[in-house]
Formats: structure tokens, C-alpha cells, sequence
């Protein structure tokens, strides 16, 4: 069936009924209410009878063995009911099967300080704690390797962090060549060759991480949890446990923010889980704020080496990226970050040749992983900061030189990824217009500067995160003889709006209030799974499932209406509680009397839909990563001010258009689009996630510098420019109603924007960030002196990557495999050759239709 | 959650009460007894398990030592009130502040607006409403010293070894010194050494006023000259006209954010000029650089006979920086603070000039 | 197993919305402690329980505190408003409903606390302006909105405490009426369908 709105307005129609337009008008959350009255219950604020609470013990130290636990004391301590140590865990875990390095509780090394190594429960959280205190680990130290540098040099097998990978310390190595990028340097009218640096951060969700796990009858346990992924949270808990899945029941609590840093599983989950089931209690484990800052998963540092050859019209003719990222203790999603850093590059901007090198190492560090933008913001500095330099050298303008790289929409790129609509024009010029950027730029006085860049981000990832052929997302609609529908999904509502989303699609179809659409959400028991509230995906795959199943229930109904009515089903509406004629409005009833008449029919009324990414072209190992159904779009233009004598800078406002597709709820896409450029304005100009180390000689300690709300600097209110947001909707017929996403994109601009700003305003180019005033002064001084007007990294390590795989572009009449991996060789004839699910292509399946 | 430790909590209603529980069985050895005002200070010490206290006596229950006023006026006279005109008691025209008075009722008191803005402006510019709706004058002044390698919570300090300023042995902030370099962090205290104002302390054995520059001695660890058993009562600021000339006040902070964080840098200015605009007397105070509230006597010198010029502004400003030598131990790199010392104490006094007359 | 507590706890009543109840606790646990887990107010919320981020910030005599840095001890006497108290009975307040109307609400976690300063402030002075209330607000954290839906809720609900009952959010488009109009600004629109919101 088509579009409903569409089909609504189309020419002839015209209902009596103005029809109950739910998608693309603005409404209240389906989770307002309870979210200003104290009544949303998050984790923390479950409470059972007989509740004990658990602390966990973390280590001291960053790298160690562990020789002794002694918990007597502890056990011994007035409310202890009892004590877990790694040994009651044995069984690892990790979000990617090919990195089950984590466990619950360390068996017999530590890799980072934070790392946890034995649990306390008690009747009280405050015994508890006192408990926690008094368990005595003695540990045996080994180095600390806290850096990118001290990573790669120590290959040997006593050397290293983990005993999986790709050597040493090293956790992953990529090398990928798309097309020959050598014509194109050696026919450069310009090549640039830049190295710049992102430092670390985290996602500071305001909500510290909590759950409670609770016993029930026979050997079953529902496990409460502030998690973004209840999916891959139920598969780790039935591994660890050693328990069926069907026994266990995961229900994600409302989560108070997550931005990537609840999608792993946790030890403290799983921790709680096992206390729980031995105790025959219920356990609750609220983590203090310094265990979030250990739990991280957040942005991979990333030192970046780009090289890009452009022509004397700009076009960017080929490009060498070569990346490094610090991962921190254990894998988590590192595999697919890694390919991240690449995989994105051409989704912008037209790139015929693109060679991507990238190295993840292992150092005693919080573990990195997946933050907002996931490990795209990276290399999205890069390049946009590298694309005003040479806008400068050419003497373009930097909207221009970016008008003239546009990606066209509907193609397949040189890495393999098939593009959908491109909104990006009509974002740049959203953007340049609303800040008079043409007018503006390089005319500013000393001091003030305008700052333009774009990005792109995935409306969901096109593989999930292990092998199967399933649906990425499926809803299942109950409609009730009484009344209104019961709609059931695994999605997770992180803030985001997902439930908001899933209501509003399936009012849309059936033509029901809201008010109607009673949803069940992220329990494992009773909705379908869904896999989660990472990549971007929800909107687009839940909404498309929630489509099907709406629009399966829609035509049952409106069979069994048309009967009844005597009209013919396809001119039948469904608007406002109501079934109607659309060509004569007076014949109609209601929605609940359809309901009655399909269930006289066919039995009762419960319909299923289910969303499935379309087949990505690529082939090759690694083309798993990159492909979505489509992509989104963003443009911004920030203003800043710069104090040369200081160095600070003040944003003075943000300009930015997103290419949404099409806005399910204006008001909530502006909230996403409003808080990325918050977020990514954070890691511009306050925030980082670093370790701080002692003097060698006294001692191995590397700690974190920021452990708490103090040290870690989110910005306040006061520090928060204003945003003028523009919209840009142009459906694409990839997303539900043409929606694209609007949680990550618009993040991706805000920090090469605000550097290419500074260098508008006082003429140097702050190649890292976060962007420090000391670092302005630094450059400033340093073209004072002469020397080049910059600061950033000066070297980029050697990392022998391995053999490049050579994949044929499109362009090359390529098939999407690489021409010199035996496994591609191998897989044409055999299915399910090795590597992980993020490293293998698609098979073959349809999407949604 | 993190959570407070245990403790017994007394609550007395008096000054005298309180002092006779600081002065009771076991204060001071082992059982520390501790004072707690609006405890934004003491309560995450405790939590972080800094600090330690087995009596916690709360000064909030105590009738009449907030407030501010003149004088024999002032609400913050209290039980003590019989002893103000003694030796201790506020001078003519003094304008007194009760320690329990909270920051937020100091930032809008129109009195201090008018005479003493840079007083006003510095509590205005304490951490968050909310703090200042239950943060004291009387606690921002003996705020603990704070250090990146203290103010973290046990496990962390576990995992560097702890530092001297407990049971460690090095300054992790300078590991060849001998001393601990916790820096002092309240913003009121340089504010109140400019304008020379006084501090009343209180205990079992009576009660000394004493300039506030003698509160604080130049040590992390040690950082007040009040004894354990003194309960710091009330602030004693000079009348504004006290010294003749024309008082002008001001106060300038430097952190990253708007709010929250403290400062990385403060500068408190007072200069009292004559009718020809020359300065004949300048008290400069830097916070959040040293110990304690450090004196800029070199830039002072330099104020004192002439007028603030630009000039003169630029000679102050620089000699500033060279009195203060800010370690890494706050936000900001240190050598990066230590420069803004030039360019903040440059900024506090061009806004003497601006000052309404 | 010891069940004897060594823990000094003390009783007392305290005044929370308006309803007096007498609650037995620990003397060293805040407020934020006994309003969640002695009076089952679970509303209040916490972020770090250092005072860093104000995520429990509540009213004590209309003046917001931080629950994570006051004894409940201290509150006897005291009237302590959380957001529970916001609505009156099923009738939500003005901030309440122009955060739910607006999304200023997305996680929703930080959302009592800066509920709560943010009646504080318009109770004091209902007209005040922008500037006004981010220095009210700057004490409470959020992560998700960027503030901006926040600055727009206050504003909105400021307007309705004034009287202006008909007052609509700036872009009224947003929030309810049928057809997108386009930027209202002047100068420099953008073409195209675009619609643009400043704030």
C-alpha cells in the first residue's frame, strides 16, 4: 500500500474528516507525562522485597596479575550476604563474537584500574560499600602500556594485554584499497598530507548505569537494566550464566541517556544476575559515577595520517587515510570502530580512489567503543578540516569546494556502499544562506570566524552484530475488540524518542489518536526482538517493521469494513478512530467496530511485521561495516570568537540544516539535532577522557584524570551557543514515511566546524581536539616565531598494516570482492567462511517487501 | 549511590553548645569532631572518604549567627553577643557577616552590592544557585585545599599511592618537594584579604579576631591557623571608608565552564585613590594559585603613587604573574594559567577604572 | 549474621509537598537518601551525589538544594518540595507541560531537578528572561537536549504563569498547528521547504 499521507492528499479525495495526521506534525512524546511527573521509573528506582544491593570491587592498579583475594574480612562485615569473585564466572563475553574477551569479574589479570575484580552483596548498600572496602586483592604488577606508541612496541607474547588479535598489542588490523589511487597524485594540482588527532571522550549519561536482577520461580530471572541492546544483554546473560534463554527475562529500564555507553554488556549486569540466583533474592546495583567513567566504551582516541590529492577544481581525485586508535582493555565493538574510521569517507564526497589503513591496539586504558557517531567523528575532522585547507590553497570558497565533491545520491561508492537521497546541497545551502557565510567568511575582523562542514551517518547499520539472517527489527500489533491496538517491540527508549516513533507510525496507518497505541516495549519475554538503540537504526527498521504489521491489521480491517459498508476496500480510510469511504465520508464506522467485524471473520487480530536491511553490494572482508539503507545528511556553520591574547574561544552560534528524510515529530528531530550539536561541541571545545601517569620511576599508576562531574567538563547552559536548525526533508524511500535518522548525524559537523572557525578568526589551524585556548595560544606563538600556524600531532607511527586487500571499485567493473583474499575466493563457492559477521558481506535477502 | 560514612550528628543551638562539643571527650584524637555549615565541602569530603569525622556538629541550628550587619546590629552576634564591645568586638562602622550567612544571601545583599561589590560578585560566581543556596560564607572560607590528585575518591587515591596530604609520602604535584601544594580554592577568602576584613573565632577558651590573611598559612595540608576546637563565627569587613580615599573593589575568575567548576584563577582587587585619582593604597589577592590566598606586594607597590593608566595596569599585571607560580594541579595546563594571571589581574584592574563613581 | 546497627538513626517529620510524615533513618543519609528510599519519592533523582551536576536538586522553602548534600536531619521544620508535588492532583503544571510538549523531556532523567529550579525561578520572577534563566539552570546538567528545548519550556511556561494563557512557544508551527510556516526571520531565509527553528 502506498504512503497513507500520500494516498490522504491525493487529488479527489478530500474527506469529510480532516484525517488524523499524527506523522509530521509535532506532539507530545507517548512518554511525557510520566517523564515530568517523577513517574518514569528507572532502574534505580525499582525496589523488591528482601532487595540486596551489590558493590564491586574494581582494581587499583592498571595492569596486573591477580595472586590473592581475601574476602574474609568482608564476609565477616555486619549485612554481607555474600562475596563473588571471577572464579564464579569463568564464562567470557563481549558484544563481538570475535572478541570474547571480557569477564564478569577478572579471572587472573587486570587490565585497567576499574577493571572489576570481585563483587559485595549486602542487605544494605551502605554495608555493602564498608564491605567492599575490606576485601583485600594483592596483585602481581605488569607494565603499564597507556599509549598508541607503547602498543605497537611491544609485539611480544609476555608483552601483551590480551591473547587474541592481530599480534602483540595490536587488537585489529584493516587494509583496503578501492581503485588505483596513484594517477590521481600524480596529477594533483594539490596534495595535502595532514595529521591530525581526536582525543577520547565519554557519553556521561545522566543516569548512572543500574539494574536489578530478581529471582523468580524455577530457576528463571528477569534482569532490569539501564541498557540500549536488552537483545545482545539476553544472549550475553544465557552465555555467562550457562541458563537457557528462555529462562532469563531482560527488561530495559527507561534509560537516562546512553549515547552508545549502555549498548555492551556490563559485568555489573551479569554480576547481579549470578548474586541473584544464588541468593534467591533480588540484587540491585547502582554504579557510582566514577564506574561509568570506567565502564566508557565511549570515543576511540584517533591519530590520523590523510592524504588526499585534489584537482585545480578541488575535486578530491584520491585519498590515503591511515588511522590508529587507542581501544582501551578489551575489545567491546573495536573491530567495527575500527572500520568505521574508513568506512564513511565516501559517503559525501565523490572519492574514485580510496586506500583506508587503520590499527586498534589493546593499552591499560577504560575499554573505547561505540559514542555517538561511532568512530566516524574521527576522520570526519579530518577530512573536513583538510577540505578548508584546501579551499584556502585553491582560492575556493569552502561551501564551493565542498558543492563540487558532493556525492550523487543513488549510487554505489568506491568502498561499496550503495548511497540513497543526498540532501547535502540543500543543507550547504540552508547553512550559507542562514549565516551569511559567503558574505562573511574571511571578511570577519581579527578575532571572529565562521567555520562550515558537513558529514554523513547511517540510518542503521546493514549487518547486526552476529551472523544470522534475521530481521533486525520486528513489531507485532494486538488490536483489542475494547478498543486501540496493543503494539509490542524490543526497541529501547533511551530518550531518543523510539517509542514515540513506534506509536506514531502504527497511529499513523490505522488512523488512530495516539491515545489509542498502547505500547510494550524491550522485554525479552513479550515483544519481538529488536535489536537495539545503537546505530541509528530504530526509527528507520522499527519504523518500517511497525509499517508492515500496521499495515497487515489495516487490511484485515478494512476487508471486513468494506463488507459491512458495502464500499469497495481500497477507498476506504482509516482517520481519526474511524473507517471511511473516502468518497462519501457519511458511510464510515468505527475503528473499533471494524475490529469487531474483522475479528467475527478471520479470529482475533494480531499481526507481525518485520524490517530487514537490503543486500550491500560490497563483498569483500570488512564490507560489512558502512552499509546502511541509507544515509543521512548535515551541514553547519559556526561562529566563533577567539581571544588572541587568551586563547579562548566563544561560540557564538550554530547554524545547521539536517537532510531528516522526513520528520516523524519536527519537535523531537530538533531536540536530536540540538543535542548532537551539544554533544559534539563538548568534545570541540571542554571535554576528554585521558589517563594521567605518574613519574615512571616512582610508580606504573595511569588513572583517569576526569572521574566525576567536576573534572569531566560537560557544558552547562552557560556555555551553550544558540542554534538555528533548518530541516531539509526529502523522503527517501528506504526509511518509514521517507524518515531518515537525526540521533547521530548532526554531531559530525560541530567539531571540524568550530576548528576551521578558529582558523577564520586568527589564522591557525588547531589540527586535535578538544580545542584548548593553550592550544591557540601554542600555534599562535608559533607563527609568531615563524613556524607553521598550527598545532596537532608531528608524527604518525609506523604500522605495518598487512596486506592490503585490493577490491575493484564500481567505476573499475569490479563485483565487490577483493582480487586477492582467498576468502572471497572461497566464499563464491561456500557460505560461512571465518571472520566475524562485521568482516563478512551479506547474503542475499529481501527487505521489507 | 555513593553515601555518606556513619556518624553521630549533633545539632546544638547555641555557639557556646557547639563549642563545648568541639572541646568534648576524644575531639580532636582519632574520633575527629567536625563542623559542618552548609556542608557542600565537608559531605563530598566525607563521601570520597577524605575526610573523616565520628561527631559531626552542624552550626545550622544555631539561632542568629547569620546574617549580616553593622556592628552591634548584626544578627550574627548571637550567644556571643554579650562579649561585643570587648577587645574581639567589631570596630566603628564595621560590617559584619555570620559565618552560617549562605553565599546566595552574600551575593544579593544590597549593602555589599553597594560597598562592596567584589564581595558580592565572587559569592555570585560560587559554583551553582543550588550551591549557593546552602554553601556558607563561613565554609567557602575554610574550604579544604584542593588538588587533581586529591579531590578524587579513595579507590583512585588508592591507585597513585595516596599523596602527603594523607597517609602518602610524595606531592604527586611536585614529587622532589617536601611540602603538599593543594591549592587554596575559596573565592571569598582573596575577596575579604583585599579589603582587609577580619575573622572572629570562637572556642571554649574564648575568642581572638584576627585579619583574615593570618587564617590561612602556606600549606596543603595545614591550610588555616584556626585550632580545631575554634568555631570561625563571623567576618568583620572595615568600614568602607575606614582607610579615607575611595574604596574600589573587584573580582575576576577564571574557569572552564559557567558555572560549577572552580576557579583556575581568581584576582581581587582593592585600591583606595585620593580626589586626584591617585592610588594611595592597592591590596591585589590571588586565589586558587597557592595555599593559600597569595599576595601580590610587588604589583601593589607598583599602584601606590600613580594612577591607573594603562600603563600602570600593564607594569601590575605582569608583576602578578611573576609573583604567582601556579602548579599543575587545577584545571588548565599550568603554564597556560599561569600566563592568564598577566591578563586577568590586567582585567580586574582596568574594571577599577570603569568602576561608577 | 550481625542485625544490630551500630548507625546512629534518628526520627523525625518532615514536611515533603505540602503532607507531613514521620520517617525513621540514618542521620548520615541525605535528603536525597530518605525522599527515595524511606518516603519512596523516587522522582528525585541522582547524578554523582557530589553536588557536580544537579540532577537531585529539590525545593526546601522554595529555594532549590541539593538533596545528595543535605541531611534530612536538618529538615525538620523545613517544607521540601519534589516533583512529585508539581501537579496539582491530575492538572500538571505549567513546566511540566511545556517540557512534555516540547520534548525538553528526552531521556527525562535530569528533568526533576531542573523542574524544580526552574519553578523556583519563575516563582521569584515569572518574567525572567533568557539570560536569566540559564544562570538559574546552569547548575543542572543535561546530555541529551542542548538545553535549547529546556530555554523554550521555561520561556513558554513563564508566559502561562504570567497570565498570557494563550501564549504559544516561539515557532508555533512546532507544536501543534497544522501547516509548517516558514523562518519567521527576515532576512537571509533559506529557500526551499526547510523550516527553521531558532533557539
Amino acid at each position: 500500500m502506498a504512503d497513507p499521507i500520500r494516498q490522504l492528499g491525493a487529488p479527489g479525495e478530500a474527506p469529510a474528516l480532516r484525517p488524523g495526521r499524527v506523522v509530521g506534525t509535532p506532539f507530545r512524546r507517548v512518554d511525557g507525562r510520566a517523564k515530568v511527573t517523577g513517574r518514569t521509573l528507572f532502574a534505580d528506582d525499582l525496589a523488591f522485597p528482601r532487595m540486596a544491593y551489590l558493590r564491586l570491587v574494581r582494581s587499583t592498579v592498571p595492569h596486573a596479575r591477580i595472586l590473592r583475594i581475601d574476602a574474609a574480612s568482608a564476609l565477616a562485615a555486619p549485612g554481607v550476604l555474600t562475596v563473588l569473585t571471577g572464579a564464579d564466572l569463568p564464562e567470557p563475553f563481549g558484544i563481538m563474537p570475535v572478541s570474547q574477551d571480557e569477564h564478569a569479574l577478572c579471572l587472573d589479570q587486570v587490565r585497567f584500574v576499574g577493571d572489576p575484580v570481585a563483587a559485595v552483596v549486602a542487605t544494605s548498600e551502605d554495608a555493602a560499600t564498608e564491605a567492599a572496602r575490606a576485601v583485600v586483592v594483592e596483585y602481581e604488577p605488569l607494565p603499564t602500556i597507556a599509549t598508541i606508541d607503547e602498543a605497537l612496541a611491544t609485539p611480544h607474547d609476555d608483552e601483551r594485554i590480551h591473547h587474541h588479535g592481530d599480534g602483540g598489542n595490536v587488537h585489529k588490523k584493516v587494509s583496503l584499497r578501492f581503485g588505483d589511487l596513484e594517477p590521481g597524485f600524480a596529477a594533483a594540482a594539490l596534495v595535502l598530507d595532514d595529521l591530525f588527532f581526536y582525543e577520547g571522550s565519554t557519553h556521561l549519561p545522566l543516569e548512572q548505569h543500574a539494574a536489578v536482577a530478581v529471582p523468580e520461580d524455577e530457576d528463571r530471572l528477569t534482569l532490569y537494566s539501564s541498557t540500549q541492546t536488552p537483545h545482545y544483554l539476553h544472549r550475553a546473560l544465557a552465555q555467562v550464566l550457562g541458563l537457557s534463554a528462555g529462562r532469563i527475562r531482560v527488561i530495559a529500564t527507561p534509560c537516562g541517556g546512553g549515547f552508545g555507553g549502555k549498548s555492551d554488556p556490563f559485568s555489573h549486569e551479569i554480576v547481579a544476575a549470578k548474586a541473584a540466583l544464588r541468593l534467591g533474592r533480588p540484587v540491585k546495583v547502582t554504579l557510582t559515577r566514577e564506574e561509568v567513567f570506567y565502564c566508557h566504551r565511549g570515543r576511540h582516541p584517533v591519530l590520523m595520517r590523510l592524504r588526499t590529492a585534489f584537482d585545480r577544481s578541488g575535486a578530491m581525485r584520491a585519498q590515503h587515510l591511515r588511522t590508529a586508535l587507542d581501544g582501551g582493555a578489551y575489545g567491546s565493538y573495536g573491530v567495527a570502530s575500527t572500520y568505521y574510521t574508513g568506512a564513511l569517507q565516501t559517503t559525501t564526497y565523490r572519492l574514485d580512489a580510496y586506500r583506508f589503513d587503520g590499527v586498534r591496539v589493546f593499552t591499560n586504558k577504560p575499554p573505547c567503543g561505540p559514542k555517538r557517531g561511532h568512530g566516524t567523528p574521527q576522520p570526519r575532522f579530518g577530512l573536513e578540516i583538510q577540505l578548508d585547507k584546501a579551499a584556502v590553497e585553491l582560492g575556493l570558497d569552502p561551501a564551493e569546494i565542498r558543492l563540487r565533491n558532493l556525492a550523487p545520491a543513488a549510487t554505489v561508492t568506491a568502498n561499496w556502499l550503495r548511497l540513497g537521497t543526498n540532501g547535502l546541497e540543500r543543507c550547504i545551502d540552508a547553512v550559507v544562506t542562514g549565516s551569511r557565510f559567503r558574505e562573511r567568511w574571511g571578511r570577519l575582523p581579527h578575532g571572529r570566524g565562521l567555520g562550515l562542514a558537513c558529514g554523513a551517518y547511517l540510518c542503521g547499520a546493514g549487518l547486526p552484530i552476529y551472523w544470522n539472517h534475521l530481521p533486525q527489527s520486528a513489531v507485532t500489533l494486538l488490536l483489542d475488540r475494547s478498543g486501540g491496538v496493543t503494539v509490542a517491540c524490543g526497541e529501547s527508549e533511551i530518550g531518543q524518542g523510539s517509542d514515540s516513533v513506534l506509536a506514531a507510525v502504527v497511529a499513523e496507518v490505522l488512523g488512530l489518536p495516539l491515545g489509542d497505541v498502547r505500547l510494550s516495549v524491550a522485554d525479552t519475554d513479550l515483544t519481538p526482538v529488536d535489536l537495539g538503540s545503537y546505530s541509528s537504526r530504530v526509527t528507520l527498521m522499527v519504523g518500517q517493521a511497525a509499517i508492515e504489521a500496521a499495515e497487515k491489521a489495516r487490511e484485515l480491517l478494512a476487508g471486513a469494513a468494506a463488507d459491512q459498508l458495502d464500499v469497495p476496500a481500497a477507498r476506504l480510510v482509516f482517520a481519526e478512530g474511524r473507517v471511511l469511504d473516502a468518497a462519501d465520508p457519511e458511510r464510515s464506522m468505527t475503528f473499533t467496530e471494524a475490529v469487531w467485524a474483522a475479528e467475527a471473520r478471520h479470529g482475533l487480530i494480531a499481526t507481525a511485521g518485520s524490517y530487514t536491511p537490503p543486500r550491500a553490494p560490497g563483498r569483500y572482508r570488512g564490507a560489512g561495516v558502512g552499509p546502511s539503507p541509507t544515509y543521512s545528511y548535515t551541514a553547519a556553520v559556526i561562529e566563533v570568537e577567539v581571544d588572541p591574547t587568551t586563547g579562548l574561544i566563544d561560540v557564538e552560534q550554530v547554524w545547521i540544516a539536517h537532510d531528516i528524510g522526513r520528520a516523524i515529530n519536527p519537535v523531537l528531530t530538533l531536540g536530536q539535532v540540538e543535542g548532537s550539536v551539544y554533544m559534539g561541541l563538548g568534545e570541540a571545545l571542554y571535554e576528554e577522557q585521558v589517563v594521567r601517569r605518574l613519574p615512571r620511576h616512582r610508580s606504573g599508576a595511569s588513572v583517569l584524570r576526569a572521574v566525576s562531574m567536576l573534572d569531566y567538563k560537560s557544558p552547562t547552559f552557560l556555555d551553550m551557543p544558540t542554534v538555528e536548525t533548518y530541516l531539509i526533508e526529502e523522503p527517501d524511500p528506504a526509511g518509514p514515511f521517507g524518515a531518515k535518522e537525526v540521533g547521530q548525524g548532526p554531531l559530525l559537523p560541530i567539531a571540524p566546524a568550530v576548528a576551521n572557525a578558529v582558523y577564520d578568526a586568527v589564522g591557525v589551524r588547531i589540527d586535535e581536539v578538544p580545542v584548548l585556548p593553550h592550544k591557540v595560544l601554542a600555534a599562535l606563538d608559533a607563527a609568531k616565531r615563524g613556524d607553521p600556524a598550527r598545532f596537532g600531532p608531528k608524527r604518525f607511527p609506523e604500522v605495518d598494516y598487512g596486506e592490503t586487500l585490493i577490491v575493484p571499485t564500481p567505476a573499475e567493473g569490479g563485483d565487490g570482492t577483493a582480487i586477492n583474499d582467498w576468502r572471497d575466493r572461497e566464499r563464491r563457492g561456500m557460505r560461512g567462511a571465518g571472520g566475524t559477521m562485521a568482516e563478512r558481506s551479506a547474503e542475499p535477502r529481501s527487505g521489507r517487501r | 549511590m555513593l553515601r555518606l560514612p556513619p556518624f553521630t550528628f549533633r545539632r546544638p543551638a547555641t555557639l557556646d553548645e557547639a563549642c563545648a562539643l568541639l572541646a568534648g571527650e576524644g575531639a580532636g584524637e582519632g574520633r575527629p569532631v567536625r563542623v559542618v555549615a552548609g556542608g557542600t565541602d565537608l559531605w563530598p569530603n566525607l563521601k570520597r572518604r577524605q575526610e573523616e569525622a565520628a561527631t559531626v556538629v552542624s552550626l545550622m541550628g544555631i539561632t542568629g549567627l547569620d546574617g549580616i550587619g553593622n556592628g552591634g546590629a548584626n544578627p550574627g552576634a548571637g550567644a556571643h553577643a554579650g562579649d561585643r564591645d570587648g577587645p574581639t568586638g567589631s570596630a566603628a562602622g564595621e560590617l559584619c557577616i555570620g559565618a552560617t550567612t549562605t553565599l546566595d544571601r552574600v551575593a544579593a545583599s544590597p549593602v555589599l552590592r553597594a560597598s562592596y561589590p567584589a564581595l558580592a560578585d565572587a559569592a555570585a560566581g560560587i559554583s551553582t544557585v543550588a550551591l549557593r543556596n546552602m554553601g556558607t560564607l563561613g565554609g567557602n572560607l575554610c574550604l579544604n585545599t584542593r588538588c587533581t590528585y586529591f579531590g578524587q575518591s579513595e579507590d583512585w587515591r588508592c591507585s597513585i599511592d595516596y599523596c602527603m596530604k594523607e597517609k602518602g609520602e610524595v606531592c604527586w604535584v611536585a614529587p622532589s618537594s617536601d611540602r603538599c601544594w593543594a591549592i587554596s580554592a575559596s573565592d571569598a577568602a582573596p575577596v575579604l584579604a583585599a579589603l582587609g576584613a577580619r575573622v572572629r573565632l570562637v572556642s571554649c577558651a574564648g575568642e581572638r579576631a584576627i585579619p583574615i590573611a593570618e587564617l590561612y598559612r602556606d600549606d596543603g595540608i595545614e591550610w588555616l591557623a584556626k585550632r580545631p576546637d575554634e568555631i570561625l563565627a563571623e567576618v568583620l569587613l572595615p568600614a568602607a571608608s575606614a582607610a579615607g580615599g575611595r574604596c574600589r573593589t573587584a573580582f575576576r575568575k577564571l574557569r572552564r565552564r559557567g558555572s560549577i567548576d572552580f576557579a583556575a584563577l581568581t584576582v581581587a582587587a582593592a585600591v583606595w585613590t585620593g580626589d586626584s585619582g591617585v592610588v594611595e593604597r592597592a591590596s591585589l589577592w590571588l586565589g586558587s594559585v597557592a595555599s593559600s590566598p597569595l599576595q601580590a606586594r610587588d604589583a601593589e607597590s607598583s599602584l601606590v603613587g600613580r594612577r591607573l593608566d594603562p600603563e600602570t595596569i600593564a607594569e601590575a599585571a605582569r608583576l602578578c604573574r611573576r609573583e604567582a607560580t601556579p602548579l599543575d594541579n587545577a584545571d588548565f595546563t599550568a603554564q597556560w594559567r599561569s600566563r592568564m594571571v598577566e591578563v586577568w589581574a590586567a582585567d580586574a584592574l582596568r574594571a577599577l577604572v570603569r568602576f561608577p563613581s | 549474621m550481625s542485625v544490630l546497627s551500630p548507625v546512629p538513626v534518628t526520627t523525625l517529620p518532615l514536611l515533603v509537598n505540602g503532607e507531613e510524615r514521620v520517617v525513621a533513618f540514618p542521620v548520615h543519609h541525605t535528603l536525597l537518601e530518605v525522599l527515595r528510599e524511606e518516603c519512596g519519592l523516587t522522582g528525585t533523582k541522582h547524578g554523582c551525589e557530589l553536588g557536580e551536576c544537579g540532577t537531585c536538586t529539590v525545593l526546601v522553602d522554595g529555594r532549590p538544594i541539593l538533596s545528595c548534600l543535605a541531611l534530612a536531619a536538618e529538615m525538620e521544620g523545613r517544607s521540601i518540595e519534589t516533583v512529585e508535588g508539581l501537579a496539582r492532583g491530575s492538572e500538571l503544571h505549567p513546566l511540566q507541560r511545556t517540557f512534555a510538549d516540547l520534548g525538553a523531556a528526552q531521556c527525562g532523567y535530569c528533568t526533576p531537578g531542573i523542574l524544580m529550579a526552574a519553578k523556583a525561578l519563575l516563582e521569584e520572577n515569572p518574567a525572567a528572561d533568557e539570560a536569566a534563566v540559564k544562570e538559574a539552570l546552569a547548575g543542572n546538567l543535561c546530555r541529551c537536549t542542548g538545553y535549547h528545548k529546556i530555554l523554550q519550556a521555561v520561556a513558554w511556561a513563564g508566559a502561562i504563569l504570567r497570565g498570557e494563557h494563550d501564549a504559544r512557544p516561539e515557532h508555533e508551527w512546532l507544536y501543534g498547528s497544522p501547516e509548517p510556516s516558514s523562518t519567521d526571520r527576515g532576512e537571509a531565509k533559506p529557500g526551499g521547504e526547510e523550516v527553521g527553528a531558532r533557539g
